[in-house]
């Protein structure tokens, strides 16, 4: 079984490419994020990934989280509660969260990085932390200044954790059918009553209370999505005085049995059963959902993430193994004794399609985190939304595209081990299984896919689609003169997709009204058309700061050349499908939707 | 009391290093540097006695280029109040190290310094027992427990043959072994925190040292490789090859 060592060289490369964390610090927004601060903020993370989280992976996976139906109890595997421990010692909750909020303040480009290591490492346990930042965010958006009083603090301090409850057996995708049943007070309180599903960590062992943030209706609300109010209701009840009074209405009354996450508990969580869970409203009644946008934005983004950090571990594990395996000769050299796998040419495709997929989304998550950051606190206001809307045209890319090819790139780990990685005690299975829910969970791959064509493109006219085609193709110029081969072939290849791209844009923009239909049958193609020439454009740029440091006399040659030569593998394997995904988009809708509905 | 914590920065332990081509030394060009783990023992030691109110303030020390200024920020982190850099692009042995850290003894006047017993690059095992014997101070080596009083420390050695009990009166130099503690994660307010505190840098002459290597390194060479193993049918084979073969018994 390999073990997981954090990329960091990798993650400065691109702090000082893709996502440059020195022109950050200069906004007085993250003056604490100077470049040193934030690389050891980096080692200590890797440290703590690779000896703390990564060990309890596959121990985890085996035992799972275990449900005592008797006392509404959730046991997490051994060892994990000791590790959430360690993190929040640590001061791991507080990373992102801001300095007046008991927080350290740190942009989402360095959180970005330590989320990675976390999921890599653990995903399981980082699904904790992870819904602790959303709950954060969202009260953050829209509480009143009294609760983020009461919650904030204590979650950032990692000593209460935070859920999202949202879906209900008859609400998953469509949050309009949501049913939950929220009644007013005399004291301006709510009592909550219904059943929520699939919710992560709804109910652990990790902390002494838990914030559950939960959609529900009020009686006189209005139809669909705009009669939906969000509310807190903790666990246990909050004294005026900060100290945990009595127990809420809310209990888990199940968890899941789930293909993969065996050690995050996904629970059943049952409100009002012993006359109503007392809640607090967010913000303003039936302005729920609309809070719960701007907050899955940034749960999207670390979802995206997942993606990327299963890629790696996967990679990782493979690499490992391709290197110790021994089995048949060269093809090249048939006379010679059995050699390692790495040394046959398909392992290398594989080997390399994993890596060169794995790098260029974490490119364009970097990239993503960088506009975010540059959107929250940049003193010019052009800038401010020039840069949140390419975050949110990226947003559905990165989370469809990212966890769909970490779904592509756990299958090259388990085909890489043979028969190997089928026997869960290789471990390469394990991350196979858990990458599988990221496509679906905070909105499949369609959702993303509808989200970027609908609201991201055809409702703003294409402006900021448009706009990111022109800023691909200024890069194209960019990198038109320079003389490395591998540049040469790149800028070749971008450009055919950035064509691809426009093309597809274009059909969008002139059917979305007439043809809808068609213009959804192509949507996912599309998430990957995206996701596959930005995550290229970003590779590009890394790949063109390489070759620049090279020519400059950089000594680092063997990890700058690997840069290069991922990228030619990228824009000559991937480049093509993303055509591919283009000529779907354009032509692809009437075949889509051929066959009959009774011929199914 | 003031307590010393010389710290080195040294290859991270999870890089496998490869020899240079010309057999000088092993390429460090590159590769991940972190701090020595004998030497975090020995700050979280420190930190340790902070902690119980046995010493007021810590002072971590490093010799070599200024990169090693993170693993100052490093142990700033876990816990040492300021830090020293005595900036060196030489090649600097344990002598010469040992030199530079008796004037720098001379200057701070701890009552006690703490330091890992040997370093993963090198293995030298020597710094600490050097600067005992150049300062006149008695010194404790392979500490596996630490008891601080005002005047004494009582030291619990891991020797060849079990444990050993030392006494020592202060100041004196301690050495720290593998099980002495488990350092801590720096948490991350501390390493933001860790920026902020002092760092000042001297160089070899400011302290009067002269730090010329007295050895010559003739050559580095990779370990030979290891051989595959066989199968032996039962223990008289083992016994024969273990005699004959190995000659080891």
């Amino acid at each position: 079984m390999s073990s997981y060592h954090a990329p960091t060289k990798e993650y400065r490369l691109l702090l000082e490419t893709v996502a440059p964390i020195a022109e950050l610090a200069k906004l007085p927004h993250f003056s604490e994020a100077t470049t040193d601060t934030v690389y050891a903020i980096l080692e200590e993370s890797a440290k703590f990934a690779h000896e703390v989280l990564d060990p309890l992976n596959a121990t985890g996976d085996r035992s799972g989280a275990r449900f005592d139906a008797a006392q509404h109890a959730v046991t997490t595997p051994e060892g994990f509660r000791a590790a959430y421990e360690a993190y929040r010692e640590m001061g791991g909750a507080a990373l992102p969260v801001p300095t007046e909020f008991g927080g350290l303040g740190m942009p989402r480009t360095v959180v970005t990085l330590t989320d990675e290591m976390m999921h890599s490492a653990n995903l399981s346990f980082g699904l904790m932390p992870l819904l602790t930042q959303g709950a954060i965010e969202a009260l953050l958006l829209a509480g009143s200044d009294e609760l983020k009083a009461t919650y904030v603090a204590k979650m950032a301090s990692g000593e209460w954790g935070g859920t999202m409850n949202l879906t209900e057996p008859q609400a998953g995708s469509d949050l309009a059918l949501v049913k939950a049943r929220a009644e007013p007070q005399p004291d301006g309180s709510y009592r909550i009553f219904g059943t929520k599903i699939f919710i992560t960590f709804g109910e652990h062992d990790f902390t002494e209370n838990i914030v559950h943030l939960v959609l529900a209706r009020l009686p006189d609300a209005p139809e669909g999505v705009k009669g939906i109010s969000l509310f807190v209701v903790p666990k246990f009840l909050v004294q005026p005085d900060g100290s945990l009074g009595a127990r809420n209405d809310v209990q888990c009354v199940s968890i899941e049995h789930k293909l993969g996450i065996h050690a995050s508990p996904t629970c059943v969580m049952q409100y009002g059963d012993a006359g109503g869970a007392v809640g607090f409203v967010v913000g303003e009644v039936n302005r729920g959902l609309e809070y719960m946008f701007v907050m899955m934005n940034l749960a999207r983004f670390g979802v995206g993430l997942q993606g990327v950090a299963l890629a790696e571990r996967a990679y990782q594990h493979a690499v490992a193994y391709a290197r110790e395996r021994v089995q048949s000769r060269d093809v090249g050299a048939p006379k010679n004794p059995s050699v390692p796998i790495i040394r046959h040419p398909d392992v290398r495709r594989m080997l390399l399609r994993m890596r060169a997929q794995t790098e260029a989304a974490r490119a364009l998550a970097m990239a993503t985190a960088c506009a975010l950051d540059l959107a929250q606190a940049h003193p010019d206001a052009e800038v401010r939304r020039a840069q949140q809307a390419f975050a949110e045209l990226m947003i559905p890319i990165h989370k469809g595209w990212a966890t769909e090819m970490a779904q592509d790139v756990t299958y090259q780990g388990v085909q890489v081990h043979g028969g190997m990685g089928f026997i869960e005690e290789t471990g390469a299975a394990q991350y196979y299984r858990d990458a599988r829910i990221t496509t679906i969970y905070e909105g499949t791959t369609a959702i993303q896919a509808n989200d970027l064509i609908g609201r991201k493109m055809a409702r703003e006219g294409g402006v900021t689609a448009n706009a990111l085609i022109g800023t691909m193709r200024a890069f194209v110029t960019e990198l038109a003169p320079s003389t490395h081969p591998h540049l040469i072939v790149a800028a070749r290849r971008l450009r055919e997709g950035i064509d691809a791209a426009e093309r597809a844009v274009a059909f969008n923009l002139a059917h979305f009204n007439q043809d809808i239909r068609a213009c959804f049958a192509g949507s996912v193609p599309m998430v990957k058309l995206f996701g596959i020439v930005c995550g290229g454009w970003q590779l590009a740029r890394v790949g063109l700061a390489a070759e620049r440091r090279l020519a400059a006399g950089d000594p680092d040659r063997e990890f700058l050349e690997a840069k290069l030569a991922t990228l030619r593998f990228y824009v000559d394997t991937m480049l093509p499908e993303a055509i591919a995904a283009a000529d779907v988009v354009v032509n692809g809708a009437e075949g889509t939707m051929a066959l009959a509905e009774s011929a199914f | 009391m003031k307590i010393l914590v010389p710290v080195k920065r040294v290859v991270d332990y999870n890089v496998k290093v490869r020899v240079k081509p010309d057999q000088s030394g092993v390429d460090i060009a590159n590769v991940k540097m972190s701090m020595n783990p004998f030497c975090e023992i020995a700050v979280e030691e420190a930190v340790r006695l902070k902690e119980k109110g046995l010493a007021s303030e810590i002072v971590a020390v490093s010799a070599g280029v200024a990169q090693c200024q993170e693993t100052l920020r490093n142990a700033m982190a876990i816990g040492a109040d300021r830090g020293i850099l005595i900036e060196s692009d030489a090649e600097l042995q344990p002598l010469a190290v040992a030199k530079l850290l008796k004037a720098v003894v001379e200057r701070e006047q701890p009552r006690l310094v703490i330091l890992g017993k040997q370093a993963i690059d090198d293995d030298a095992n020597q710094t600490g027992q050097m600067l005992a014997a150049l300062l006149g101070w008695g010194q404790a080596t392979f500490a596996s427990k630490v008891e601080l009083t005002a005047d004494t420390v009582t030291v619990t050695r891991e020797v060849d043959g079990g444990l050993e009990t030392v006494a020592l009166k202060l100041p004196a130099i301690v050495t720290t072994d593998l099980r002495l503690n488990e350092p801590r994660y720096a948490t991350l307010p501390n390493i933001m925190k860790a920026k902020k505190k002092p760092l000042d840098t001297v160089k070899p002459a400011d302290l009067g040292v002269d730090v010329t290597p007295r050895l010559t390194t003739l050559k580095v060479e990779e370990p030979p490789k290891r051989q595959g193993g066989v199968k032996v049918p039962d223990v008289a084979t083992l016994i024969e090859k273990l005699k004959n073969e190995a000659k080891v018994i």
